[in-house]
């Protein structure tokens, strides 16, 4: 038993990579291009996630717990070990992670036929399900924030699939850079927690921060740091903006990663961190995650695009999660993840499969105009697609929160979390606020996806001929998430389809948080309860309104949804718009950051270099100029040629002596004898 | 074993003999033979590591000769864990280096020859130490650098090459004083370790003309070192130099000149002035941080691919400094924190050796490019990555090697220094950590504009990369990958080196304001 769990984790952590190593390198020559291998990795991966996560329930064991690591290098004070950490939120996450990364794969061979990487493609899903699997299973900050930039670039690499068209460039890139921004705060939140506790491993920074090693303020910056990490990835406000063009990845991706994986790591760190969280961070926690889901439920209701719609109802699931993580309900945001995973993959394999069901017909027509993702385009799609529709509406009821699905269980358990919250501290009433008018607006909007998509007569009559269901590769995921959207299997052995009680709620426990004077988790736990019911009634009132409205407007017709358009114009035109937030960032920092940039390489090149730099040599040539003038006017023509015409002069008066003569030299030398001896006699 | 690092030194002379008695006009024969004589020297450089203690922090295969006794001037060599990654990295950049000149057309015969000069000028300031003969190799340096630059260089190589020679030779003179400075007030030796052992004590409350010797020393061996590292301001040679020269050239220069800057600092500053440490390192920080702010904000506004390595190289060498600074840590007034000055001092020498492997693995691969288009211009580019995929994916794993990315050797060193300086400078630090995204966005920026989008016409007939330029960078390539991943072989060679130097500050200061 005991090692079983290290042995079984590092063969799901290592297959995929294998899988991407053989890919990038022998893909193209393989049969099939190779995507036989990465399948069989991912589903060997899965067989034994699943293995784990049943011996997980004959275990039953909320404590269950095993750690294991290695000296990555040890320079004698300063050394790094890596390790694993498994409990049973690892093993849970592993599951989802091999599950839909297993359906992802096998959706893939049929979505992605025919395409010009396809090796490459099934190499970069490897990669990333190594990353990620790293992410879950890593036992220290540091070993996850290196898996988490891995995450990072496979993420990049799959955002760039089709790097030829030039917005798929640009939103891998953009996808990056926005995540490299959060990673800045994550990367300094790890400095100030080394620096107090001098260790990268969770169990020894939940003992140094218990004994007060680090504390108050420098806590709380460090939990808003790695928070930013958490941000980043999980798409939070300010820094959502990179989710949404993320759709250009192929859809697939977008549903392993944008959905339902990659996008909940932010979530998982923070639910590992959740015990070091000072009550300041958490609040700040609460608030980002709590604006998040209202802000982006607002911007999902206008688009028009199936899988904008659907990314933008992701960053407000997030928001959900993180919401409950602030608020100290932080089993209840895993629970989300888990939920929110199953169902949201899945409406993004459905919107894959109207997509492709689309792409099929415009070819059909030799269109190559039309917007295949483009929800106006679309109608009437029912019959023509029963599995992709019921699958779909499946799990759409999840999302929205209807009661016998799981996303029922999982949101209400967050908003019962955040009702008790805002009981306990009245002055944060605008929690509960954001999260029950987000429930509201989510039922509306994902109605509205399902009945412009599938309802209604079709708005391109030519195209529903050539529409088909889309073939097993594709369904076979459908249908299996789509059973997965049900509370059941979240709640055995229980099964109340009203209250989360089952496997979960006792396999994952609220612990203690280990900053010292934080609420303690029975309080919290305590407080949802109490506040279980009411938010209860409250959600499902909020969902029904939404269905509702969505349906007087969408099926009824009997309200307009131009004229609240119209109505609401600047508001309308904002979340259209998506609050022009692309727009203002562009303006005000990416444009000045280049203008920067070019400035300083002026003043570097053109200013410094050209002049400093380059004025010493002309100083110096200046200089040597001047010396040299002197060198020749003054002391070669004027003293040294001086000397020669002095010389000169001399030489010109004495020559007149130099007669020739003898006579005249022997008396100069009788008048020089006399001289002498002249002198000598004194 | 006997004698090995003089043979390190005297190989590729022995080369230059040879390949003066080959005809010019059998060229490929004396590029055999420079392959053959760096090749050899690499081979040297491998058993020298094999052989090395790593247990054992101080001198090793040290070689003693008299040479000039009258002024005490001695031929003195040895190798430390500082030093041995730096001459196993010049061996083997000059060996693959010898295949990147493989297409030099032009006087063959003297570009080799100058080539190997260069080579034995480097391996010399590595190894010697006497501070005599350390300066005659560092000016022998100079000579080659300046004609293979000013000769084989591109269209503006006389200005680069007459540029290159004055900002060097005005920081040798400065150092020239600051050695004759330190011969005369420490008992008139040139030996480094003698001098290791004396100046700290002889050179403590020395004034000259009021002011601290230690000041004045260190400021002027510091600038000498300082121009070759690049510091900022001393920093505008580089781009210029790199640019003009020859791709081996670009590859010799970023990955190993530029470490002589942060090898002397080390050596001589923090070996003979421990006090100076303390009096400089919130500068040297902080010039770490403006090395990697303007570095970066200056590769983002290139234009031009090699320019851009270029300055991502003074970015880069920016890490450096910042870890350098972290030895302070370990000092009485910082708590005696081992763990961040090993931390920052490990990571300014890894994030040496990273940057020699990643920018030369760079400057290759920019020359690869300009062989098939005959230009450098990023915009000029795109949609290269259908046209030549083996390309593509080379230098898509060297920039994210130089972008810090984990699994890449540069991440550690990087994240070394920061974690290192982070307990004494805050501050730098975190504003440094901009850093992080600044490496991402001109790196990815780069290379979406050159990759991606659609392919550019005109170059529907570029080859791909092929086997003679995978040979020069599919090792550096291994190299950078396998330290990423397991860095340890790396860094328990410099540990006992690093705890000799982190001693020897904190033991030897006297922490007296200077």
């Amino acid at each position: 038993m005991e090692n079983i769990f290290i042995k079984y984790s590092l063969a799901i952590l290592f297959l995929p990579l294998a899988a991407f190593v053989i890919q990038i390198f022998f893909g193209k020559r393989l049969p099939r291009q190779g995507d036989w291998v990465s399948i069989s990795a991912i589903i060997t991966t899965l067989i034994l996630s699943i293995v784990m996560f049943v011996l997980m329930l004959l275990n039953y064991d909320p404590n269950f717990i095993q750690e294991d690591s290695f000296v990555w290098f040890d320079m004698g004070h300063f050394s790094i070990r890596l390790g694993f950490l498994i409990d049973n939120l690892t093993i849970i996450m592993l599951l989802v992670v091999a599950l839909i990364s297993t359906c992802t794969h096998i959706f893939s061979m049929e979505y992605l036929k025919g395409d010009i990487r396809y090796s490459r493609y099934f190499a970069y899903l490897g990669l990333f399900t190594f990353s990620m699997n790293g992410i879950v299973l890593a036992n220290s900050l540091i070993s996850m924030y290196m898996f988490w930039e891995l995450v990072g670039v496979s993420s990049y690499l799959l955002i760039g699939h089709w790097f030829e068209k030039e917005s798929a460039a640009n939103a891998s890139k953009k996808a990056f850079l926005t995540n490299r921004v959060g990673d800045i705060g994550f990367f300094i939140g790890i400095m100030l927690i080394y620096s107090a506790v001098g260790s990268f491993a969770f169990s020894e920074i939940f003992d140094g921060v218990s004994k007060g090693l680090i504390s108050g303020t420098a806590l709380t910056f460090a939990g808003i740091g790695l928070f930013m990490g958490a941000m980043g990835k999980s798409s939070q406000f300010p820094l959502h903006i990179w989710l949404p063009d993320a759709m250009e990845g192929p859809t697939p991706v977008s549903a392993l990663m944008h959905a339902a994986t990659m996008v909940a790591a932010g979530v998982y760190l923070s639910v590992r961190i959740f015990p070091i969280l000072t009550p300041d961070a958490l609040l700040i926690v609460a608030y980002v995650g709590g604006f998040t889901a209202i802000f982006a439920a607002s911007i999902a209701v206008t688009q028009t695009d199936i899988k904008k719609v659907l990314a933008y109802s992701t960053v407000s699931q997030l928001g959900y999660m993180i919401l409950a993580v602030g608020t100290g309900v932080y089993t209840a945001a895993f629970f989300h993840l888990l939920t929110h995973a199953m169902f949201k993959a899945n409406l993004f394999y459905g919107s894959g499969s109207v997509i492709h069901a689309m792409h099929h017909a415009l070819h059909e027509k030799h269109d190559n105009e039309t917007d295949p993702q483009d929800m106006r385009n679309m109608g009437g799609f029912r019959e023509k697609m029963p599995i992709t529709y019921w699958s779909m509406l499946l799990s759409t009821l999840a999302i929205a929160g209807v009661p016998f699905f799981s996303g029922f269980l999982s949101k209400d358990a967050i908003l019962a979390g955040t009702l008790s919250f805002a009981q306990n501290n009245p002055v944060h009433f605008l929690l509960p606020i954001f999260g029950f008018s987000a429930a509201a607006i989510t039922a509306f909007y994902m109605f509205r996806m399902m009945f412009l998509t599938f309802h209604g007569k079709p708005n391109k009559p030519e195209l529903i001929k050539d529409i088909h269901e889309s073939p097993k590769e594709m369904s076979g995921p459908l249908i299996l998430l789509g059973i997965l959207s049900l509370f059941i299997w979240y709640t055995i052995p229980k099964g109340n389809p009203m209250s989360t009680a089952g496997w979960f709620t006792d396999l994952v426990v609220p612990r203690n948080a280990v900053v010292p004077g934080s609420i303690t988790a029975i309080e919290i736990e305590e407080g949802a309860h109490h506040a279980h019911h009411l938010a209860m009634y409250i959600s499902i009132a909020v969902a029904t309104l939404g269905i509702f409205i969505s349906w007087l407007t969408y099926i009824k017709k009997s309200l307009s949804a131009d004229v609240w358009a119209r109505r609401f114009g600047l508001l309308f035109r904002l979340s259209q718009n998506k609050y022009y937030f692309d727009e203002n960032y562009n303006k005000y920092i990416y444009q000045p950051s280049l203008r920067l940039a070019e400035k300083i390489s002026w003043i570097d090149w053109d200013l410094y270099d050209k002049y400093f730099i380059n004025g010493f040599g002309y100083l110096t040539k200046w200089v040597s100029d001047i010396v040299g003038k002197f060198d020749f006017e003054t002391i070669d023509q004027t003293i040294v040629d001086g000397v020669g015409k002095i010389v000169k002069f001399l030489g010109n008066t004495f020559k007149t002596v130099q007669t020739g003569r003898l006579q005249n030299y022997l008396l100069y030398v009788t008048a020089g004898i006399i001289i002498i001896m002249v002198i000598q006699s004194f | 074993m006997d004698h090995i690092l003089s043979w390190l030194i005297w190989l590729p002379i022995i080369g230059i003999v040879g390949i003066a008695f080959i005809p010019r006009e059998k060229e490929d024969l004396i590029k055999i033979a420079a392959a053959v004589t760096t090749g050899i020297q690499f081979l040297f450089t491998l058993v020298l590591w094999s052989n090395f203690d790593s247990q054992n922090g101080s001198m090793q295969f040290g070689e003693r000769a008299d040479w000039i006794p009258s002024f005490n001037i001695a031929y003195i060599l040895g190798v430390d864990g500082l030093s041995l990654p730096m001459v196993v990295l010049t061996g083997m950049l000059f060996f693959i280096g010898v295949f990147v000149s493989w297409n030099i057309k032009k006087a063959v015969k003297g570009y080799f020859a100058l080539f190997l000069l260069l080579n034995t000028g480097v391996m010399g300031v590595f190894l010697s130490l006497d501070f005599f003969l350390f300066y005659i190799f560092w000016e022998v340096m100079l000579l080659p650098m300046y004609f293979l630059i000013g000769m084989w260089g591109g269209p503006q190589r006389e200005y680069a090459a007459i540029k290159f020679f004055l900002y060097t030779l005005f920081g040798s003179i400065l150092m020239l004083v600051g050695i004759l400075g330190l011969y005369f007030s420490c008992g008139k030796t040139f030996d480094i370790l003698e001098l290791t052992r004396v100046a700290p004590e002889a050179l403590n409350g020395l004034l000259w003309w009021g002011v601290s010797a230690i000041k004045v020393i260190w400021i002027l061996l510091f600038i000498g070192f300082a121009i070759k590292v690049p510091v900022f301001p001393f920093h505008t040679w580089l781009p210029l130099a790199h640019v003009e020269a020859p791709t081996a050239i670009s590859v010799l220069l970023a990955g190993i000149l530029l470490k002589l800057g942060v090898y002397g600092i080390l050596r001589v500053n923090y070996g003979l002035m421990p006090d100076g440490v303390y009096w400089f390192s919130a500068a040297l920080a902080m010039l770490g941080l403006i090395n990697v702010v303007w570095g970066g904000l200056c590769a983002l506004a290139q234009k031009d691919l090699k320019k851009l390595v270029a300055y991502s190289s003074v970015n880069h060498m920016g890490y450096s400094l910042i870890g350098m600074a972290a030895v302070v840590a370990a000092g009485e007034a910082n708590g005696l924190n081992m763990k961040a000055a090993q931390a920052g001092l490990g990571g300014a020498v890894f994030q040496m050796f990273n940057h020699g492997t990643i920018s030369a693995m760079l400057f290759i691969l920019v020359g690869v490019i300009y062989e098939r288009a005959h230009h450098r211009e990023i915009e000029g580019f795109g949609g290269l990555a259908s046209q030549m995929p083996v390309y593509t994916g080379i230098t898509a794993v060297a920039f994210f090697a130089g972008l810090g990315l984990p699994g890449l050797s540069g991440f550690i060193s990087e994240a070394m220094c920061f974690i290192g300086a982070f307990p004494v400078y805050k501050g730098i630090v975190i504003a440094s950590t901009i850093g992080i995204l600044l490496n991402a966005a001109y790196f990815l920026w780069a290379f979406q504009r050159i990759f991606f989008g659609k392919l550019n016409e005109k170059y529907s007939e570029l080859s791909d990369i092929n086997r003679l330029e995978l040979f020069t960078v599919v090792p550096l390539l291994v190299i950078t990958l396998f330290l990423g991943i397991y860095p340890a072989p790396y860094l328990d060679v410099i540990a006992s080196t690093m705890d000799v130097i982190i001693d020897h500050v904190v033991s030897l200061a006297t922490y007296a304001s200077i």
